[in-house]
């Protein structure tokens, strides 16, 4: 029986190689380089180490997704060149996870989105429209609990009604409400919660008054598949994601005329204690390095990591060189 | 609930869980009432249908295939690679392949999930039918009966329980996973397990106590059904043998 084992472990290892040899092909496909860069370089811009802050130990956090770990390796990069100590925790799963080792002293603070921090964290149903509105509400929610935020990012990152430019321009719509009498023949795709959520197809059905032939609940990661295949009609997606800038001949968002999407910029959450022991270079930097984060920005940089598959920290690094944060 | 107690102790979410799935309530993030029994049975329905669908079409293909392949005792090699290869992929992976590539919904789901209980019935089959006492079967040629005659009444009882063996072994790993059928178009349980935003904790640990319910009672209905299944004989032989 020795032959016969042998067979069996070639075949085997044939096999194998074969599942491999898939899977490779299916990671390396869809790469394209006609990178723009973002903007030319800015001297006024660059970040200053400070002795002051040698020394002191902040550690990032992110959660574990594109759009966060770009984040997080932008605020770390940044506080390390104003001269801080800096470690990094960038894995950090959902906001429950984030902002628990937030809590237990585990890193110093993390990029959080206000409409997830309020929705999810501190249970409000609604979240005010207004940038500021939202980011005053939240900080006022966190320091009562012995933490703070800084100033929100330029770019909001919502949920947004996405087609392919074709069938927008087939079913002559531009905004959601023109969906009006003819949605019940289109089939609907996004996150499974997107189903029970009121800023998803909750929202499509009572504020709207919309009804689909179907909704299929789906990764995120295939919500553009399932309209470049041509199995959705339409689905709900996010305004940063990388396919949008990517691809601006080819889907096209419908205006949210009756604003049921509220959009989540992103804030650093942090605890009071480390803004004292920290000086205050610490919100300084932070404030700086993201104005730079407008909406095509962000969308350009997640491109960079989703289809480019480039490294978030070397994606990071450029975005900070190229408006000239560092040098 | 205040999300901040809950990582004091999971175990204080079963009540909640068993709430959820009696009682709606109303979602995390508002405005529609989630759980209770109606949205809880239809994702039942659904979890069991894409379960059902799959575990016969798995039977649909390996069981023909290794009966075969074990009559003849032949293709040893291939039946045991086979049933190693598919045991390796793990299933996340054979769900995204198949979303990404072929597509997504219930079709595709469901050859996704029969891939993945193809294996276990096809080696048991082979196996169970293979080992057949050879003087059983040759007694049965010796009466006069023909290759389709010795299979179906002679081989596939004899090899009951082992058959039956890899099919429960297939159904326990389709329905146990085929919550990730939620990630490629069709509702399962899998929706309250993937949407803490919406159904909080207690609706991730309903979604989970519920896939354990179904999972125990499959595996008991295919246990009863193998022991119907199993030839008279087989049984007075194996309650000698333990005597």
């Amino acid at each position: 029986m020795v032959t016969g084992h042998w067979r069996v472990r070639a075949a085997f290892a044939l096999i194998a190689a074969l599942v491999l040899a898939l899977g490779v092909a299916a990671c390396g496909g869809g790469s394209n380089d006609d990178n723009t860069g973002t903007s030319g370089g800015n001297s006024a811009n660059l970040i200053k180490s400070n002795p002051a802050n040698k020394g002191i130990q902040l550690t990032v956090g992110s959660k574990n997704f594109t759009e966060e770990y770009i984040l997080g390796n932008i605020y770390a990069q940044a506080l390390q060149a104003a001269g801080y100590d800096v470690k990094t925790n960038l894995n950090l799963g959902s906001e429950t996870i984030a902002y628990k080792a937030l809590q237990d002293g585990e890193i110093s603070g993390y990029p959080e989105y206000t409409s997830t921090l309020l929705e999810s964290i501190f249970g409000k149903t609604t979240v005010p429209a207004d940038a500021q509105q939202a980011y005053a509400q939240a900080k006022q929610e966190l320091e009562a609990k012995g933490e703070t935020a800084f100033q929100p990012t330029p770019f909001a990152d919502a949920n947004a009604f996405g087609m392919l430019k074709s069938k927008a321009n087939e079913l002559g719509v531009t905004k959601i409400s023109d969906l009006q009498g003819k949605s019940q023949d289109l089939s609907l795709y996004g996150s499974p919660e997107c189903r029970e959520r009121q800023d998803c197809l909750v929202g499509l059905e009572k504020t709207y008054g919309l009804q689909f032939a179907s909704f299929n609940p789906v990764d995120i990661g295939l919500r553009y598949t399932v309209l470049d295949k041509g199995q959705a009609d339409a689905s709900i997606v996010f305004t940063s994601d990388a396919q949008l800038s990517a691809n601006p001949d080819k889907y096209v968002l419908l205006q949210d005329d009756k604003g049921i999407f509220p959009a989540g910029n992103v804030i650093w959450v942090t605890d009071q204690s480390t803004v004292q022991k920290a000086g205050p270079d610490y919100q300084a930097t932070i404030e700086k390095v993201q104005k730079g984060l407008t909406l095509p920005v962000m969308q350009e940089l997640n491109a960079r990591v989703d289809i480019d598959k480039q490294d978030p920290a070397a994606v990071a690094t450029e975005y900070l060189k190229e408006d000239g944060y560092i040098q | 609930m205040n999300t901040t107690v809950i990582h004091l102790g999971f175990l204080s979410v079963f009540p909640d869980a068993i709430d959820f799935i009696l009682h709606q309530q109303p979602a995390r993030t508002g405005g529609v009432l989630v759980g209770g029994p109606d949205q809880t049975l239809h994702l039942v329905g659904q979890h069991l249908k894409v379960t059902f669908l799959a575990l016969f079409a798995a039977v649909a293909i390996a069981l023909p295939a290794g009966v075969i392949l074990g009559h003849l005792r032949r293709g040893e090699t291939v039946a045991v690679a086979i049933g190693n290869a598919g045991r390796a992929v793990p299933e996340l992976a054979l769900i995204a392949f198949v979303a990404a590539f072929i597509g997504v919904g219930l079709g595709n789901v469901t050859i996704a999930f029969a891939v993945l209980g193809i294996p276990p019935i096809l080696t048991n089959t082979y196996v169970g039918i293979s080992q057949v006492d050879r003087n059983a079967v040759e007694a049965a040629r010796g009466m006069g009966m023909n290759a389709l005659q010795i299979v179906v009444r002679v081989e596939l009882p004899l090899a009951v329980p082992t058959i039956m063996a890899g099919v429960r072994t297939a159904a326990v790993n389709i329905i146990a996973t085929v919550a990730l059928a939620s990630l490629a178009g069709v509702s399962t349980l899998g929706d309250y397990i993937l949407g803490r935003n919406v159904y909080g904790d207690e609706g991730v640990v309903a979604g989970a106590i519920l896939i354990a319910l179904l999972t125990l009672t499959l595996e008991l209905s295919l246990a009863g059904l193998q022991w119907l299944l199993t030839p008279r004989g087989l049984k007075l032989a194996r309650a000698g043998a333990a005597a």
